[in-house]
């Protein structure tokens, strides 16, 4: 395969552009794998990666009912950030933010991960000191993470609404190596690097059944014939519910809700951080994307629903949230909205976990969060695939955990998933 | 956030219209969704994990489901809307309780 | 190109000359002019530059679907990117301006990318910028983003103020049997047929003049048809554009009401956002005209066949001299004639082998013929044509303009925001509307229908549809068919060309090219979306209005496909875009939320009080004297009321009245503590768990009489705690006989606290026997008389920890209660006291709050573990006892001294043991205070294992984002008088 860099793009000037490669290959389904990940989204596709990569994995499937990146990976609003602090989230999503850090040299593709700092606004002493105690976390791991007062706000992003805010801005945490990323590229920077290591992805091809024995799945009745497995894994977060049904397995800790996103017409840079805050009920977050649009997002639309499309409420909602803080967005016209199915949980927290079937894994469970955790996902996922024990750092992303007592809430919202941003 | 009249969401306009057998068909952004209406809340002494299976787990439909919506700006009533998770379509709408659902029913 | 305007052309008011402003220049048109005209009309070429190759662009079309003439309307703080000069009416001093070009958009030193393009093909930018060129040497992010910087300087298209938006903008709602999109012939007439079995019709037009295609005509009459809708009781909606059809036949719709208005009143909104209910929607949106790709496509000259029509018989101006029409299909034939009629030379080159259609004479007309590439750079100055079947060899015409015709889209977008995907019609060569399930009619060329007549057919077949659903009538109905042109169009979406770098342009303002797709399909970009995301196709301002069918048709090409197998690509809301401002309407500044303030809000504010926000309340802070800061101000309140007595407004408190037979029983299923023995004129504190088992809220609940209840909840959890309560009762314990209602609005109310609270109290009662000690012990409940004789409430509870009462009036009365204490408490040198005050006394006695309370705290955890009944069931009971929430590791409420007593510290200072100062620590602080009479800083928090734990133990407290460490021991959180005396006093 011929490797991406400034060198063959020079050549390639030459020729028309005619030496490049498919940037994965479209095999034809084999009768058998040893691992099937179902669902091409970003989590899948980085779990075959690393299970060829880190485990030595050989004849790995992933199996996407349409295009790869077509859910949510391709829906969301691109934030890159670690700023959890309860056990193990915090580890997680820093080892996430260290494989973004050098995921455009690992993949030889450029996921455009721009470390322009994540600045998430307080409005009184008590988020203040609210934040405080997640940054001193964060800190305490050896996670960059620091307050900027209001002075130290104003000089960074003077266009913030300083003088007539409804909630005045007092300060903000910040992450300085905290971004955003191409979530396009990200995905096809995964397949392209699991396909060169011999992991064949499938599209098109949906799963429409399960068999399974007692304790085993033995093979997946898909658009694209029957399809042995050794192991199977999970990552089809928004759709996890419906696919854990079709093994017969019965309810999860998962509610399915959608989630809107905005996208406005180009102009040269207006904003150099990602911008985020939550007061008043409002929740909202906002960059720009390279190209030049203004990128945000809000609040769940609040009601259980499959549907992929936005609503009309939420977009309002959304535009207050985005005026209250940056009144200037007033005339930058929004181009589209549309909406992402999120598995919600009942914690907030992921799921990376055995199941009660001996050869099934499961990763779901991503509330807002999923494209940051990508990386991670995969990679602590492909370690629970291949070594068959959760890694202490997922030791409680588990569906246990809510029998157990164990609470990994970060938002503190209780059993209420729409409550989980 | 006190009291009764909170504006939900701040939302002004909404698409999902619920018939509210009290108030009549109104906005969505009127009402606060609840949750799944058929769960089956156990006894207060029931078991821990009878409990855990009620509150943390959900069949999470994909189509018709029954569902609770509060109308929180209206007249207080928990109702029990059939509603597709798909579509959003809303088949019926009846008060949760029943002597209550007796009496809308008897007035519409 | 040359373009002129025309004596006796158009539909422009020619007795009113405007003047405006294009790149710092005066020129001049007429009232009814579009900017796009008007720049046209002075024969202004090039008007934009393209996103990445910085290629020249002219003005391209007459409508929505511009994707050449992008600029910037206005200055300062109003000034608007990426305005297409096609849909911008021109009003008197108008200031337009080119963009993304610099110095401008005639001399763009950004147009060397455009040299450069055979390196900057489709996903490029995927492909390096990750490090050192040429191999990509390094690591991390650091090389990318010094690319970034400069490749973020070069995208975006316009410059966006950063000023404060000045306009505002305004919501509306509205509501109708029908409404129609679109009020061309196919909108007019099922208008009209609607309005004529008196149904009430909201007919919807983007364009400031009704008419849709009609506009194109010579001989249309716009006021004959506004007279007649007028008179036909249609509510006319023009410079409105429905962007978005959502669930239940709801329409969101953006009205501009001022962006056509030099100096507009003030008062006025500049846009007006549009929510319309309707019982069943027509769509009439019409359709668009294709481009072909072939080279050089897109010199600035290169115009749509229809879009010359309106520019024509609209606007009076003839956009070419010397004009080249290519087509594969009817529709331009009679656009040829009128242009040949206005004075210009025409030459059409149809693609398809035999047409039979009457041909003027002096037109030239060469069947079989391609266009193969344009000559010129900046204008065009010819255009090589070819023989289908002989691509070798090629002639030039020369010639100052090429209109194209590739065929028509009908817009299907409105209805494809339902998720109703589009049908391919090969015999027309454009997607049709798919079948639609909901209340949603499509008429017109939105249908594919393409002839007038069957167009105005098809709007009153779609009236009557209308009709069967709203069960006015049964009858039967049928459309007209699809299409409806003599000869069958001809396969035409591009013209290969043997050049590289190509120039055939697919989606002009992106720069996307033929070859771009076909560079996607070899990297395996296949699907429609892959598609899109890789080579950008469709994601510009104009959504692929233009270019997608195209893209669709070149990758159906190369996969050996139909373009349906190939798909389409999904259109999301809205049609164009909406600025954010009119989204928001007037929710902004302070308008954001709504302010909820106390009845004594005022009061308060007479008396010194500074206000904070807490949640959607503004409440009391402080009440400072003169000079004092806040901590000044809250350690003398705080003082005061340890030594005297100070007032405090409580009233944001949520308040619920609970009435009913089974009230006792459901205060004692809801508080993990014992209510059933709760005696009449008794009050107690009272902790909720929710379902999980994790604390809610903790408040009070007085016994007012036999079945009558007074239940106070916490601030912020006051909207929760009443919804819950009301969902217990309706759905899961509906045997119970109780009501629940929210009275928080109606009670105000104060805290009277320190040791001479009931001798203030004494004297603002009409009997003062009734405060005794032994009438009203420690969580007595009171309902008396002020000394005036209006009735309250008054309870003796302590938050503080000294003796202290709250007293409850009916709002209205609330100056008056505070007037009568505060007249009281300032004879015992009481004070008034705000919110710090009260947070000081509260972390003395090691009472929590919100901060400690953060959702994931048990009872135990918070130190009220002896508050959890085991003689009865409650919410919670059962899953408190979950696993690892009574593990003896697990953290408890403490106090925290300093060891240094000069040492300050902050709530979320992370504590740990000395020797191991990192990662999660052995606890936290939650809240801190200065305690003045213990004479230096306490805190209260949590450590694992609690204080038993930890005494004696020294330990450290973390807050490196404030940059501070210091030594801390842990104490009980009862920091002040432990045995509770002061408040049994």
């Amino acid at each position: 395969m011929t490797r991406f860099n400034a060198w063959n793009v020079f050549k390639n000037g030459f020729t028309g552009q005619k030496n490049w490669d498919r940037q994965w290959r479209d095999p034809e389904p084999k009768k058998e794998y040893d691992i099937i990940i179902i669902g091409g989204g970003l989590h899948g596709l980085a779990t075959a990666y690393y299970l060829a990569k880190n485990h030595n994995k050989k004849n790995i499937a992933v199996l996407e009912k349409g295009w790869i990146g077509g859910g949510n990976a391709g829906r969301n609003t691109t934030i890159v950030r670690s700023n959890y602090m309860l056990p193990g989230n915090h580890e997680f999503y820093e080892h996430s933010l260290k494989l973004w850090e050098n995921l455009s040299h690992d993949l030889n593709y450029n996921v455009m991960f721009s470390q322009r700092a994540h600045v998430s606004l307080y409005h009184s002493p008590g988020a203040k000191d609210g934040a405080a105690r997640r940054y001193n976390i964060m800190r305490l791991h050896g996670t960059d993470a620091e307050l900027w007062d209001l002075d130290t706000l104003k000089k960074n992003i003077p266009h913030l609404n300083y003088n007539d805010a409804r909630f005045p801005i007092m300060g903000a945490a910040v992450q300085r190596r905290a971004g955003n990323a191409r979530h396009d590229s990200t995905v096809w920077g995964y397949a392209r690097a699991a396909d060169s290591l011999g992991v064949d992805i499938l599209q098109n091809c949906e799963v429409t059944g399960v068999k399974r024995s007692q304790n085993n799945i033995e093979s997946l009745e898909t658009s694209r014939g029957n399809i042995k497995a050794k192991k199977v894994g999970f990552a089809v977060a928004g759709h996890t519910s419906v696919l854990w049904q079709m093994a017969g397995l019965g309810n999860l800790p998962i509610e399915s809700h959608k989630l809107q996103a905005f996208v406005t017409e180009a102009v040269k840079p207006l904003l150099d951080h990602v911008v985020v805050y939550g007061v008043g009920g409002a929740h909202f977050y906002i960059s720009q994307s390279d190209k030049g649009s203004m990128v945000f997002g809000g609040d769940l639309d609040w009601y259980k629903s499959y549907a992929q499309r936005g609503n009309l409420p939420m977009v309002q909602d959304t535009a207050e949230a985005a005026m209250a803080i940056m009144p200037c967005l007033g005339r930058i016209r929004l181009l589209r909205h549309w909406a992402g199915v999120m598995d919600m949980s009942m914690d907030g927290s992921f799921f990376i976990c055995k199941t009660p079937l001996s050869n099934l894994y499961l990763n779901a469970g991503w509330n807002y969060g999923g494209f940051k955790a990508s990386p991670a996902s995969g990679w602590y996922f492909a370690d629970l695939i291949a070594n068959e024990q959760p890694h202490k750092h997922v030791q409680n992303h588990n569906l246990e955990r809510f029998e157990k007592g164990i609470n990994i809430d970060e938002r503190g919202a209780g059993p209420d998933p729409k409550l989980h941003g | 956030m006190n009291g009764v009249l909170v504006p939900i969401q701040n939302c002004t306009v909404d698409m999902i219209r619920i018939k509210c057998p009290y108030c009549g068909e109104r906005d969505h952004s009127e009402f606060t969704y609840g949750g799944d209406a058929s769960i089956k809340y156990p006894a207060l002494d029931a078991s821990e994990s009878e409990w855990t299976k009620a509150i943390f787990f959900r069949e999470n439909i994909r189509g018709m489901q029954k569902e609770t919506w509060h109308h929180t700006n209206g007249c207080r009533l928990w109702l029990e809307v059939e509603r597709s998770t798909i579509t959003h379509e809303i088949k019926s709408v009846k008060a949760c309780h029943p002597q209550i659902e007796k009496i809308t029913k008897n007035k519409s | 190109m040359t373009s002129v305007r025309k004596e006796k052309y158009g539909k422009i008011n020619r007795d009113k000359v405007l003047g405006f402003t294009w790149d710092n220049k005066e020129y001049f048109g007429y009232e009814g002019d579009s900017l796009a005209s008007a720049l046209l009309a002075n024969n202004i070429k090039i008007v934009g530059r393209s996103f990445k190759y910085h290629r020249p662009r002219g003005v391209m079309s007459c409508g929505v679907e511009e994707s050449g003439a992008l600029v910037t309307i206005g200055s300062g703080s109003k000034s608007d990117p990426n305005v297409r000069a096609t849909t911008q009416e021109l009003y008197s001093g108008l200031i337009a301006k080119g963009q993304n070009a610099f110095p401008n958009v005639n001399y763009d030193f950004g147009g060397i990318n455009n040299y450069l393009s055979r390196f900057f093909a489709a996903g490029f930018y995927y492909k390096t910028f990750m490090g050192l060129p040429p191999f990509e040497w390094g690591k991390g992010t650091g090389i990318w983003m010094i690319f970034e910087k400069i490749i973020r300087k070069a995208a975006g298209m316009g410059k966006a103020s950063r000023e404060p938006d000045p306009d505002n903008y305004e919501h509306a709602n509205d509501f109708c049997d029908v409404l129609v999109v679109g009020s061309g012939p196919a909108g007019i007439a099922a208008a009209q047929e609607a309005a004529n079995k008196n149904l009430d019709v909201i007919l919807i037009e983007q364009d400031s003049l009704l008419g849709g295609n009609n506009l194109s005509e010579a001989e249309f009459d716009v006021s004959l048809l506004q007279n007649q809708l007028k008179s036909s009781g249609i509510r006319v909606m023009s410079r409105t554009t429905a962007f978005g059809v959502y669930d239940n036949t709801v329409v969101g719709a953006l009205e501009r009401v001022t962006d056509h208005i030099p100096n507009p009143n003030s008062k006025l909104p500049r846009q007006r956002f549009w929510t319309i209910r309707a019982k069943h929607i027509i769509l009439a949106s019409g359709a668009l005209e294709r481009h072909v790709a072939f080279n050089n496509n897109d010199i600035p000259g290169v115009m749509t066949v229809n879009a010359s029509r309106h520019y024509l018989n609209r606007y009076g101006i003839l956009t070419g001299n010397n004009i080249v029409i290519t087509t594969n299909n009817d529709s331009v034939y009679q656009t040829a004639l009128e242009l040949q009629e206005a004075g210009s030379k025409v030459t059409i080159l149809d693609s398809r082998k035999n047409v039979n259609l009457d041909l003027p004479k002096e037109i030239d007309v060469y069947l079989n013929t391609l266009p193969f590439s344009i000559n010129g750079r900046r204008k065009i100055e010819g255009l090589d044509v070819c023989k289908v079947t002989d691509k070798n060899n090629k002639n030039t015409i020369i010639c100052d303009q090429v209109l194209i015709s590739g065929g028509w889209s009908p817009i299907v977008n409105l209805v494809s925001h339902r998720g109703i995907k589009p049908i391919w019609n090969q015999e027309n060569l454009c997607f049709v509307p798919g079948d639609i399930k909901e209340n949603i009619t499509v008429v017109g060329s939105a249908k594919g229908i393409w002839n007038k007549n069957d167009c105005i057919e098809s709007g009153l077949v779609g009236a009557h549809e209308a009709m069967n659903t709203l069960g006015i009538h049964k009858k039967e109905i049928s459309f007209p068919s699809v299409g409806g042109w003599l000869n069958p169009i001809d396969t035409l979406f591009e013209v290969k060309s043997n050049k590289f770098p190509s120039k055939s342009f697919v989606d002009f303002q992106h720069d996307v090219t033929a070859e771009d797709v076909r560079l996607a399909h070899r990297e395996g970009f296949i699907s429609v979306e892959h598609l899109k995301r890789y080579t950008t196709l469709g994601m510009a301002n104009d959504q692929g209005k233009m270019g997608n069918i195209i893209g669709l048709s070149l990758m159906a090409e190369q996969l050996d496909k139909n373009i349906p197998e190939v798909g389409t690509t999904v259109f999301r809301p809205p049609y164009t875009p909406v600025p954010i401002g009119a989204l928001t309407g007037r929710n902004v500044g302070k308008h954001f939320r709504p302010l909820r303030v106390t009845p004594m809000h005022q009061w308060n504010i007479d008396h010194g009080a500074k206000m904070i926000e807490v949640g959607l309340y503004q409440r009391p802070w402080y009440y400072p004297k003169k000079n004092e800061t806040l901590s000044d101000s809250y350690i003398r309140e705080t003082t005061i009321v340890r030594k005297t007595v100070g007032i405090c407004d409580v009233t944001s408190l949520g308040k619920i009245a609970i009435q009913g037979p089974d009230a006792t029983e459901l205060v004692n299923r809801i508080y993990t503590n014992p209510f059933a023995k709760l005696p009449i004129g008794k009050a107690r504190y009272g902790i909720m768990l929710r379902d999980d088992g994790i604390v809610m809220d903790d408040g009070t609940s007085w016994r007012l009489g036999e079945n009558e209840y007074f239940m106070t909840t916490s601030t912020a959890a006051a909207a929760k705690v009443m919804s819950w309560l009301e969902e217990l009762l309706q759905t899961r314990w509906t045997d119970l006989k109780v009501n629940v209602t929210s009275v928080s609005e109606q009670w105000a109310g104060a805290a009277i606290a320190g040791p001479k609270s009931r001798d203030v109290l004494s004297e603002c009662v009409l009997d003062s026997n009734e405060i005794s000690n032994q009438n009203l012990p420690f969580m007595g409940v009171l309902q008396t008389k002020l000394k005036d004789g209006t009735p309250c409430r008054v309870v003796r509870i302590s938050f503080s920890g000294e003796l202290a009462y709250e007293m409850y009036i009916e709002s209205d009365y609330a100056h008056g209660m505070m007037d009568v204490l505060w007249e009281s408490a300032k004879k015992y040198d009481g004070c008034l006291y705000g919110l710090e005050a009260l947070g000081a006394l509260r972390v003395e006695k090691g009472h929590v709050t919100a901060a400690e309370l953060d959702g994931r705290v048990t009872i135990d955890d918070a130190g009220l573990g002896k508050m959890a009944s085991t003689k009865k069931s409650y919410i919670g009971s059962a899953m408190r006892k979950r696993g690892v929430l009574n593990a003896d590791d697990r953290e408890m409420l403490v106090g925290f001294f300093p060891i240094n007593e000069k040492e300050t510290f902050n709530a979320g200072t992370i504590v740990c043991e000395k020797n191991n100062i990192q990662g999660q620590g052995i606890g936290r602080i939650t809240s801190v205070t200065h305690s003045p009479e213990l004479g230096h800083w306490i805190g209260i928090g949590y450590v694992n294992g609690g204080l038993d734990s930890w005494k004696d133990v020294t330990l450290v407290g973390a807050d490196p984002v404030r940059n501070k460490q210091m030594e801390i021991k842990v104490v009980s959180p009862h920091m002040i008088d432990p045995e509770g005396k002061r408040m049994y006093a």
